[in-house]
């Protein structure tokens, strides 16, 4: 038997790590998306030039990789059905930005929102990222994906229903009950 | 610092991951689906519908080619529905309910010739026109709604041209149940009706595709 070429054997990893994930292995499921997220990537920066924007579109694959990891079906090869996920996001993501590119004006001094430097560092972003994370994960799965794709995403109360499932009601029901049991948990955490 | 946020994303989706059960592939799915369709639609047809009536009027082969065609457009675009609602299949699944679709339209078409103009009688023609339109759209909803139920499983990622092929099969198997029910040829107002309440039928799934997100 010839043996296997490297995109073979990487197909053939990444089937077996996926199946590992569908069956519920966290590690493997890990070790998956650390693996595909170069090649995630590279596919993206066809739909983005913008490497920002290239890299929301590779957290947005990875999420709708999260969502939909039923749909692979172990008998089919991997690459095609991650490649399929990758390409509707990024187009998704262009016309998303065509659309605010019609209505919305770019001001590169806007960036700059305070006079103090320290404010505009990114690193107070991250902190909050780290100490956000374990209270997202507190709240009732609809409140977080509500909550994600409205106020961390930036997604619209529609493009979040149209995600989610969830009617656009619901979206703000959900988002307003997860900013409220948030203020509760920040509070909580402050106290102890 | 784009890039230490998408690690800490594949943390979050690796801590407290579930266990799923692949989905079975779509025809296996969409066959299931339309079994059950059938035993249903069976169950009104057997009870309700005049069958000495239907069989006079398919003893005519432009008549079987319609039903034939109408029947193919439903069971197609069904198939079609469950291919397209996942991320790695074909997206040309959505033209193959298009052939039997004008199969069906011209012999429908070639219907409302052979009987002249095709206004029909006057009278209540129009009202019997009607009465299909609401029979398309009344049958073709609860179906609609078991087979956006069962869908919507997949999350598609193209909710619209999946939700347009389902309706459009749901409103061509509606139509194909109708024959069963219609005692009259096929005139242009019924034609235009029957189109009419498929197109209907489809809007209002194009209005609904949030449901299978």
């Amino acid at each position: 038997m010839a043996p296997l070429s490297r995109s073979e054997q990487q197909e053939a990893a990444w089937a077996l790590l996926m199946r590992a994930a569908q069956a519920g292995d966290a590690r493997c499921y890990e070790q998956l998306l650390r693996a595909v997220t170069p090649f995630v990537r590279n596919l993206t920066r066809r739909y983005c030039r913008d490497q920002d924007l290239a890299e929301d579109v590779v957290q947005d694959v990875l999420l709708t990789v999260h969502r939909i990891r039923h749909t692979w079906d172990p008998q089919r090869p991997f690459s095609p059905w991650l490649a399929s996920i990758a390409a509707r996001r990024g187009i998704d993501r262009i016309r998303r930005a065509s659309r605010i590119a019609r209505h919305e004006v770019s001001d590169e001094l806007a960036v700059e929102t305070f006079a103090t430097p320290a404010t505009n560092n990114d690193s107070g972003a991250l902190q909050a990222i780290e100490t956000i994370e374990p209270l997202l994960a507190a709240l009732p799965e609809r409140q977080r994906l509500a909550l994600e794709a409205v106020k961390i995403r930036g997604l619209s109360v529609a493009q979040a229903a149209g995600e989610s499932g969830q009617s656009v009601a619901a979206v703000k029901v959900n988002v307003h009950r997860a900013v409220k049991a948030l203020r509760k948990l920040v509070g909580a955490a402050d106290g102890q | 610092m784009k890039q230490q946020s998408t690690e800490q994303l594949i943390d979050s989706l690796a801590r407290g991951l579930a266990p799923v059960r692949p989905l079975r592939p779509p025809a296996v799915r969409a066959l299931w689906w339309l079994a059950a369709a059938t035993m249903l639609i069976g169950a009104v047809v057997l009870r309700w519908a005049n069958l000495a009536a239907f069989a006079a009027r398919f003893s005519e082969p432009r008549m079987v080619l319609e039903g034939v065609a109408t029947l193919l457009t439903g069971l197609t675009a069904i198939i079609a529905a469950f291919h397209l609602s996942l991320p790695d299949r074909s997206s040309l699944w959505r033209y193959a309910p298009l052939p039997p679709l004008a199969l069906w339209i011209a012999t429908s078409g070639l219907g409302c010739l052979e009987h002249g103009v095709g206004l029909g009688p006057a009278g209540d023609r129009l009202g019997e026109s009607g009465r299909c339109f609401m029979f398309i759209v009344v049958v073709s909803v609860p179906l609609a709604l078991v087979l956006y139920a069962v869908l919507r499983r997949a999350r598609p990622l193209d909710p619209l041209a999946v939700a347009l092929t389902a309706a459009l099969g749901v409103a061509a198997l509606a139509a194909f149940v109708l024959q069963f029910f219609h005692h009259f040829e096929t005139t242009v107002i019924d034609l235009a009706l029957h189109l009419a309440a498929v197109g209907a039928v489809m809007g209002l799934a194009g209005m609904s595709r949030r449901a299978l997100a």
